[in-house]
């Protein structure tokens, strides 16, 4: 069986989005979405660890035998967030020390772990890298735009500090998007994660609604 | 299908797969390994610069370090700005317990027991209401520089609140408090420690 690449660049960015549809990864989606930098960090690094996770499962899984595909997977995840890890902190070190916090949690995170067992264990390479890619660029998307809203709710900036994470090109990004100092402070605080997600998990449904598109039941998506 | 397998090839699979990742993150381990020690000292000596003045000294204070028994009994190490061999200057850790988690800090005081500088290395507390003990949300803690036990007196190294002479935020004193009561124990350990602290290297 064989996906084609416009359905996962469409499953991966929006039908079945990690954090919109499928509701995976809530960890990192509350924890790390105060402000859109830190969204965008944490969704940046995920998606690193889930294509090369993706590709190195696509890769060994006729080897890997149902009994201890768990074990090998979370293996194979931790694997590449200790790389991640390591040669950030080395290397990119200024980058580390925004992204140095979230990198460890990716291990908790179990978007990329469905992926392993739903996509990349059953696919052939390219198709799983490229489904790696999407997940995780859709993650992406997803945290950085609810860390958008609660940023410019709670502290009326939005992608204040980006110049940091993305190098002093993107200085352009930070913005003063309301005259406030303070705002709507729970917003920032950790219910406003929960209430912001659920907003954001409302309003895709509402357009998908409108567009015609069948709602599904629960996670949609591969055999899940 | 797999399922009729014994269970030692299984076995066998996952210890290859464990066996070979973890040469594979060991010998990562050592490719990185100095190169993170050299950042750590980096950032190190980064955050002591912002404690200590370049002027008042000719040394590099990250590398010399003084070692004593901190308040809590756990091992301090103290940091020291020398010039001509004379110590200038000291600056050491200290912690408070904010409002959410602990707050470390870094601080600097000159020979006499007057602050050089105090900066906030670690915190969590709440974005737009303690955050201000950062320098980069306000310039609250820069007040501290140049004060010392006597000036002002003891009984005023508190927050306002309490009776002391230090603002606290609107909305926010837990976070002020616990700063300025580990900023008033950062200059009693100076004061009772002062002259290992001080002490000429041989």
């Amino acid at each position: 069986m064989t996906t084609s690449y416009r359905t996962i660049v469409r499953d991966g960015l929006w039908d079945n989005n990690g954090v919109l549809c499928q509701m995976l990864g809530m960890c990192p989606t509350m924890a790390m979405t105060g402000t859109a930098t830190n969204g965008l960090g944490m969704g940046l690094a995920t998606l690193l660890v889930m294509a090369l996770s993706n590709l190195l499962v696509a890769i060994f899984r006729g080897y890997i035998t149902h009994e201890v595909r768990i074990p090998v997977y979370i293996l194979i995840v931790a694997f590449w967030v200790t790389v991640v890890d390591l040669a950030c902190n080395a290397w990119m070190h200024e980058l580390y020390k925004v992204l140095g916090l979230f990198i460890p949690l990716i291990v908790s995170n179990c978007l990329p772990l469905g992926r392993l067992e739903v996509f990349a264990s059953r696919e052939p390479v390219m198709p799983s890298f490229m489904d790696g890619l999407f997940m995780g660029a859709g993650f992406t998307l997803a945290l950085t735009a609810i860390g958008a809203v609660r940023e410019v709710l709670g502290q009326g900036t939005l992608f204040a500090d980006a110049s940091l994470l993305l190098g002093p090109a993107f200085k352009f990004l930070e913005m003063k998007a309301l005259p406030i100092d303070a705002g709507f402070l729970v917003a920032i605080l950790p219910p406003g994660g929960f209430l912001v997600t659920g907003i954001l998990v409302a309003g895709k449904r509402i357009l998908d609604i409108r567009a015609g598109k069948p709602l599904a039941d629960g996670p949609a998506g591969h055999g899940v | 299908m797999s399922l009729h397998r014994p269970t030692y090839v299984h076995a066998f699979i996952l210890g290859v797969f464990c066996f070979g990742f973890g040469i594979l993150i060991a010998s990562l381990d050592l490719v990185t390994r100095e190169d993170i020690k050299l950042r750590q000292f980096e950032d190190m000596q980064a955050s002591l610069a912002k404690v200590i003045p370049l002027a008042i000294h000719d040394n590099i204070p990250a590398e010399d370090k003084v070692v004593l028994k901190g308040d809590d009994g756990k091992d301090l190490t103290v940091y020291r700005a020398t010039k001509g061999g004379k110590v200038t200057g000291v600056a050491f850790p200290i912690q408070g317990s904010g409002y959410a988690g602990p707050i470390r800090l870094m601080m600097g005081v000159d020979p006499e027991g007057r602050i050089l500088g105090v900066r906030v290395a670690m915190f969590k507390e709440t974005p737009g209401l303690g955050d201000k003990i950062d320098e980069k949300k306000s310039d609250w803690i820069l007040r501290f520089t140049g004060l010392s036990l006597g000036n002002p007196p003891v009984d005023k190294w508190k927050v306002k609140k309490d009776g002391g002479q230090f603002d606290q935020f609107s909305g926010a004193t837990i976070t002020p408090r616990a700063v300025v009561g580990a900023i008033r124990n950062g200059l009693e350990f100076f004061a009772a420690n002062k002259a290992q602290m001080l002490e000429a290297r041989k």
